[in-house]
């Protein structure tokens, strides 16, 4: 045998601390800061408006047709717990301990900045696309629900009822944009809870109601800088976390995985250095220990 | 390293009982398998749009590849440790590898919600090179091509001695090309496990705001490495044993201790990195919180010790009741590993639940026992397993 036990034990060393070192090496590197693309469009949801009147649920399923969930009201009328296969967006109310303390939320695509849907997403069926709106093209999907393990919101959906089902989100209504319009949620809106516009306006005019009435709002727009930002702002007079949006870091969720690979894989030189090293590696023993001798059969 | 290491087939019946009730089981689930396509996935698993991921990755994918790891593992020994001695243990651990590969690229097909469009996989000018998840796919499917090119000697060696001319010939045109090709083929086998191996850990990075602390850590890429090549080592000493005891083979317990103490590294370096990045991290108190994933961590990490405890001396090594048992706490501990860290670890929220359905489990048990069947259908009738038979051949 060319290499004593020893030798062997302290290449698989070798090996397992230079992993270490770019692994670790890899959490040093920073994201760079998200910019938004200069078309980005969103929404800004302001849950001190909001009524819980859901005629933007309605609206949602009519420009998007959706059949209602009915399971929960009896054949009735759409009653969705959550987000799902019939719902692209939903109304919750928080009811907090204290008497009267309560809100509303509305729940749909955050449509992020670096989406960790278009990270997980394997043929870019998901990806900001107009606008930075973040939109589905069944013909690239696979139906791998990678993207539904990736967002932290937890908003991509599959249609889990149908043989040839597709992912279910919400898309901004970008077909009624196309046409000029807004998003349906935005048009129906009696209060105007959630309004639709650039995403630049939408956070002045967020940061001045706050100015204006610092008051009435928790001093934060969600979305400004969460997960690296979103397209789809939030008001609100109770903690974000109590409403069901999760606390989240400024650095966007795939980044940190594009460092890692990016520090493992080097573009893709690295695995292709390693495939000569094993390479050489293997011709060297073969010829130490005499020729292929192993792959030969002996009379 | 004479006639010893000459692989042989095998011999004897096909179809004896345990191949038939084996088979059996994989029938059933290939009748599950087609219902499945004809209800969709929310009728026949217990998949949901909180836990989309359920036992067909965690298990057949997630796991088992790990386990059929001992392809990648054995070679490392023999082809880059340069320790000949294990030659012989290269084929019949390729030939579990190649099964469980397969067996893992169909649970992909059966999980996925649109396999019909699978195909678009290879078309590079889509990929989103970011994709984690297209990395394991793509290095997975040409992985599963690999391992049955490289047991394609065994294959052709068997047709040279066909009655039929025609695959005679084949094999006698075949062989020596093969033969020559393995040394670029066992190179891409090594590369490619180490590549995927590592995204499987890789994939939760993205799941990261959701992921438990005592397992969201930028290494699992190098747990998830280390561990598979040891689960491998393991499964190996299962098969190895197994396959001596029902055939009445005599066990190559030189070689299966060497496989023992080749986990020691391995299992030394999972254990002393977990345990610094828990530190690290500032995890050490959630892991004695003695809370669910306290409890699963401390399992998880007993495992592994245990595994390790039972390997450290050279008596221990060669007491091959001991190195089995030893093989069986390895193959667990990396296996809870995996689990814990898609189905425990993954926290959607308070409202969402999973537990396998029937049919979801009856799939993955048909499935190994498909793999199980085929593994001793092909031992029997191509030369893999070397080493000689104790007394008179099993039959």
């Amino acid at each position: 045998m060319g290499i004593s036990r020893r030798s062997a034990l302290k290449a698989m060393a070798a090996a397992t601390a230079t992993t270490v070192a770019t692994t670790v090496g890899a959490r040093e590197t920073q994201a760079a800061a998200v910019a938004a693309p200069p078309d980005a469009v969103g929404m800004l949801y302001d849950s001190t408006r909001c009524i819980g009147c859901k005629a933007c649920m309605s609206a949602c399923n009519e420009a998007n047709e959706l059949t209602p969930d009915t399971a929960l009201s009896g054949g009735l009328w759409h009653m969705p717990l959550d987000l799902n296969e019939h719902t692209k967006n939903i109304i919750k109310l928080y009811q907090g301990p204290k008497a009267g303390e309560h809100a509303f939320v509305k729940r749909q695509c955050m449509h992020c900045l670096d989406p960790a849907c278009v990270g997980a997403c394997m043929l870019g069926s998901l990806q900001k696309r107009e606008f930075g709106i973040v939109t589905y093209k069944p013909e690239l999907c696979i139906g791998c629900r990678y993207c539904e393990m990736a967002c932290p919101f937890n908003v991509p959906k599959l249609e889990w009822s149908k043989a040839l089902p597709k992912i279910v989100k919400c898309e901004l209504c970008s077909h009624r944009i196309a046409k000029g319009k807004g998003p349906a949620c935005c048009e129906v809106c009696p209060v105007g809870a959630v309004i639709y516009g650039k995403r630049v306006d939408l956070l002045a005019e967020a940061h001045r109601r706050i100015a204006e009435h610092p008051d009435r709002y928790i001093q934060k727009v969600y979305g400004e800088h969460e997960a690296g930002g979103t397209q789809v702002l939030y008001l609100a007079h109770v903690d974000f976390e109590k409403l069901g949006l999760p606390v989240l870091g400024d650095e966007s969720v795939p980044s940190r995985v594009r460092n890692l690979q990016g520090t493992i894989y080097k573009g893709f030189m690295a695995p292709v250095a390693l495939y000569g090293l094993l390479a050489a590696v293997m011709f060297r023993n073969r010829k130490k220990s005499g020729g292929a001798e192993a792959e030969e059969d002996k009379p | 390293m004479s006639a010893y290491s000459q692989p042989r087939p095998v011999g004897g019946k096909i179809f004896t009982l345990p191949v038939t009730l084996l088979a059996a089981f994989a029938g059933l689930a290939g009748a599950l398998i087609v219902w499945r396509f004809l209800v969709g996935l929310g009728a026949s698993t217990a998949l949901n749009d909180g836990y989309p991921w359920g036992l067909w990755i965690a298990f057949d994918v997630v796991t088992g590849t790990a386990l059929s790891c001992g392809g990648y593992a054995v070679a490392l020994l023999v082809y880059i440790l340069n320790r000949g001695k294990y030659h012989p243990l290269i084929r019949p651990a390729l030939v579990t590898s190649a099964f469980g590969y397969s067996i893992a690229g169909l649970s992909v097909v059966i999980d996925v919600g649109r396999p019909w469009l699978a195909y678009k996989l290879p078309f590079f000018w889509h990929w989103n090179v970011h994709s984690v998840l297209l990395e394991v796919a793509l290095c997975i499917m040409t992985y599963t091509i690999v391992l049955w090119l490289e047991l394609s000697p065994a294959f052709l060696e068997r047709a040279r001695t066909s009655s039929n001319a025609m695959i005679r010939r084949v094999g006698q045109k075949w062989l020596p090309v093969a033969r020559k090709s393995l040394l670029w083929l066992s190179a891409l086998g090594m590369l490619l496990p180490t590549m995927h191996q590592s995204a499987l850990g890789s994939l939760l990075l993205l799941s990261g705001p959701r992921l438990n602390p005592l397992w969201n850590t930028t290494l699992l890429p190098l747990l998830f490495l280390l561990s598979c090549i040891a689960m491998g080592y393991g499964a190996v000493v299962l098969e190895g044993t197994l396959s001596a005891r029902f055939l009445g083979r005599k066990p190559e317990t030189d070689m299966l201790a060497g496989l023992g103490f080749a986990m020691i590294p391995l299992l030394g370096a999972y254990l002393v990195l977990r345990l610094i990045d828990l530190a690290v991290r500032g995890q050490i108190g959630a892991l004695f919180g003695f809370d669910l994933y306290s409890v699963m961590s401390l399992i998880e990490l007993a495992l592994f010790a245990a595994a390790l405890a039972m390997v450290a001396t050279d008596a221990q090594r060669r007491n091959l009741g001991n190195l089995f048992r030893a093989a069986i706490l390895m193959v667990l501990a990396g296996a809870l590993y995996r689990f814990d860290t898609f189905l425990v670890a993954f926290q959607p929220g308070e409202h969402w639940a999973y537990f396998p359905s029937v049919t979801e489990i009856l799939v993955t048990t048909g499935l190994v026992a498909g793999e199980l069947a085929g593994y001793i259908i092909l031992i029997k009738i191509f030369p893999i397993l070397a080493g000689e038979p104790q007394a008179a051949p099993a039959r």
